[in-house]
């Protein structure tokens, strides 16, 4: 019975489920089609069974959790008994009492675990008083906020700083009911290494850290008669948006987004691809400059700006080698800053301000750098998120479903392939690439795909002809996967000519400010980029007919190299 | 404190570990030389063995046995366990504090000469009630033998 075609087999609520190479319990009854509650498993995170909802009952009425109980051949376990319900609901409501209960303020909102799950186990009283100390809430950080009176310890947030990111600005402190997620001494967290990548606040399953909201300010601007305000959007953006109004995930929304942005009352819109073409040109021709005239190698991408936080206070060694490029939203940024400072006219020109519409919660802190000004103010004014977009297309009542796509206005209004797969990881190596071989890579585009730049490993590495040599390049998505991959090259056990980072695993694509991914919705994404790039009419960065019209005019001389880098 | 002296005392306890580096052992080391973690060894451990700071925060604030802030030259654990307790354990507590004029807040002198503390058991309950001062055990106390001992460490 337990071994039909040498297949194990384990008994779930009386039913037979094979086992194949599942880790634990869990993942098996998953399988088999039931939605066991968890708040703190995730399969990419370490195991920790702290939150005890994913509980199952064995032959012998014994408990166990099944997210740390491995399968075992003959196994019978059941996950819906009467001692089973009143335990979670015990759980739960021990969770609440000690929880701001608030929901109805609370950014998480409809979209919080606890909540789905108190509401699942139908749970309508909770007897407890809450006992902790109501700590302050934390809004030192540009990307992040955090409310500990949210916080169910459950510790995703912890294990995804230090696991997956290597970063481990925030980490569990005092023991058992005096327990807080927090940071060393509890300082502010934006005087912590904290490097704004917000993954932290993608997984928590409640309101305890979240993406920092900065809506206020932009609709105030929106309402100004005064102040010209210009949207660029990321590329990530258009192929995660729709997850928020249930259109197939990895659906290309560019063009419904662009109509919503001009009927909130943005003045132009345009796509921040454009200014990843100008990035592929500069960083290209450094990258060449380098290799041709003995430059530091290897070189590093910049447009990352949790990674650039993460060398900035990790690996000042590598200073030098990081890419002296301003990001595809700097550089479109200034860009746009200068031609309205060109074209003023009258005596008291209308303000304009840049918003960038990102997957990204590190770009709220990169706009506020000192090297990302624009004559004394920051280039870019605002950056939300693409969960905030959402939020007000919602606010100002938009149907997107019912909207007509529109297409993004000119001058800057094209923008290649190369410069559109920016938000998948490998999508810069591969647009650097196409520059790299020039024209004749316009035959090679798919080649190029297959040399192993695309794909969702942690790292992957290309090799690439270039004149008489071979150039090795890598791809780290994950900043974790990174510091692996520069302490190899720092120890002498790899080289590289070229290094692309992104902080979040997967690129920007599973980015901290889009609808949460971790483990899903990557591929239908990635896919979307590529086919934004197989439809585009031109591939190549180089020939994109925009970046041609600013170097002979707007960037003519040394104004690329002024607007367009941070050194 | 002279930070160079610290750093060079961490190194030696690091150093004296096994190649291994358990946190704990050293934080000990560290706190049985300044009788506390002083916050400076926080940053320079966390360079030093490459784990964060909030991991290292994190494991000295989960064990009571680390201070974070400095304790008195003589420390004072007053056994609270069950036998101590029924032996009446809390009398003497409360009369050193008040000696001391200490509370549950605040348990060491301004002059840093005495910290006054409870532990849970110490293992020694057919002495109880029982006290150590920095380690030496003191069996079956009262409170005027303990407003004396007080006396005699001075």
């Amino acid at each position: 019975m337990n071994t039909m075609n040498n297949k194990k087999f384990m008994m779930i609520d009386g039913l037979p489920v094979a086992i194949e190479g599942e880790k634990n319990i869990l993942d098996v009854i998953r399988k088999a089609g039931i939605d066991l509650p968890t708040l703190c498993y995730y399969s990419a995170l370490s195991t920790y069974g702290a939150c005890r909802m994913c509980v199952v009952e064995g032959k012998h009425g014994e408990i166990m959790a099944s997210c740390s109980t491995p399968p075992r051949s003959g196994m019978e376990i059941k996950t819906n008994t009467p001692r089973l319900q009143k335990y979670r609901k015990m759980v739960l409501e021990l969770m609440l009492a000690d929880h701001c209960r608030d929901c109805t303020t609370c950014d998480k909102n409809f979209d919080c675990k606890l909540q789905e799950l108190a509401q699942r186990f139908g749970l309508k009283k909770v007897r407890f008083e809450p006992y902790s100390i109501w700590d302050k809430t934390d809004n030192s950080s540009l990307a992040i906020f955090r409310d500990p009176n949210k916080c169910i310890i459950c510790g995703d947030c912890v294990r995804m700083c230090s696991e997956i990111q290597n970063v481990g600005a925030i980490d569990f402190a005092h023991r058992g009911s005096k327990m807080e997620v927090t940071t060393a001494f509890n300082m502010p967290i934006a005087e912590t290494n904290c490097v704004n990548c917000g993954q932290c606040a993608a997984i928590c399953p409640t309101g305890a850290i979240t993406v920092k909201n900065d809506l206020g300010p932009l609709w105030e601007d929106l309402h100004d008669p005064n102040v010209r305000v210009v949207a660029q959007i990321a590329p990530a953006v258009r192929v995660a948006l729709g997850d928020e109004f249930d259109i197939p995930r990895g659906t290309n929304v560019m063009g419904k987004m662009v109509t919503a942005l001009r009927r909130m009352g943005f003045d132009e819109v345009y796509d921040t691809a454009t200014g990843a073409d100008l990035t592929v040109i500069e960083e290209a021709r450094e990258f060449i400059d380098r290799l041709e005239n003995g430059g530091k190698l290897p070189l590093f991408t910049s447009c990352c700006p949790a990674w650039f936080r993460y060398a900035e206070i990790n690996h000042p060694e590598l200073y030098d080698n990081i890419s002296s490029c301003k990001s595809p939203i700097e550089m479109l940024g200034s860009v746009i800053k200068e031609r309205a400072k060109q074209q003023e006219t009258g005596k008291k020109p209308k303000k304009t301000k840049v918003v960038a519409i990102a997957p990204c919660t590190a770009k709220k802190f990169e706009i506020k750098r000192d090297e990302m000004q624009y004559e004394g103010e920051p280039t870019v004014a605002h950056t939300i998120t693409t969960i905030e977009l959402a939020n007000m297309i919602r606010e100002a009542g938009l149907r997107f479903e019912d909207i007509l796509p529109e297409a993004v206005d000119m001058p800057y209004g094209i923008a290649s392939g190369a410069g559109i797969i920016f938000g998948v990881t490998g999508g810069v190596t591969e647009a650097v690439i196409r520059y790299v071989l020039g024209s004749s890579a316009r035959d090679h585009i798919a080649d190029i795909s297959f040399t192993g730049v695309r794909g969702f490993d942690g790292l992957k590495e290309v090799k690439i002809p270039y004149k008489e040599q071979e150039l090795s390049i890598a791809i780290v998505s994950g900043l974790k996967n990174a510091e692996n991959l520069i302490q190899a090259i720092q120890s002498g056990e790899a080289h590289y000519d070229f290094v692309e980072v992104m902080a979040c695993e997967g690129g920007c694509i599973a980015g901290a400010g889009q609808p949460f991914v971790l483990g899903r919705a990557k591929p239908e994404r990635a896919d979307g980029m590529y086919e934004a790039d197989r439809l585009s009419n031109v591939k190549l960065s180089a020939e994109n007919p925009v970046a041609d019209a600013l170097y002979t005019g707007l960037l003519a001389g040394d104004k690329a190299h002024h607007l367009l880098h941070y050194k | 404190m002279d930070n160079k002296e610290l750093y060079q005392q961490i190194d030696e306890i690091i150093n004296a570990q096994s190649s291994e580096k358990p946190i704990v052992a050293i934080l000990q080391d560290i706190q049985e030389v300044y009788r506390y973690l002083p916050r400076e060894a926080f940053d320079y451990l966390s360079e030093k063995l490459g784990v964060s700071l909030a991991k290292i925060y994190s494991i000295a604030t989960f064990y009571e046995n680390f201070s974070l802030s400095p304790k008195g030259k003589y420390v004072i654990k007053i056994c609270d366990g069950t036998a101590c307790h029924v032996r009446k354990s809390i009398p003497i507590l409360d009369a050193l504090r008040k000696e001391l004029g200490l509370s549950g807040e605040k348990n060491t002198t301004d002059d840093l000469m005495y910290t006054v503390e409870t532990v849970s058991c110490l293992g020694a309950c057919g002495l109880a009630p029982v006290l150590t001062v920095n380690d030496k055990v003191y069996p079956a106390m009262t409170p005027e033998k303990a407003i004396e001992l007080l006396g005699e460490l001075k």
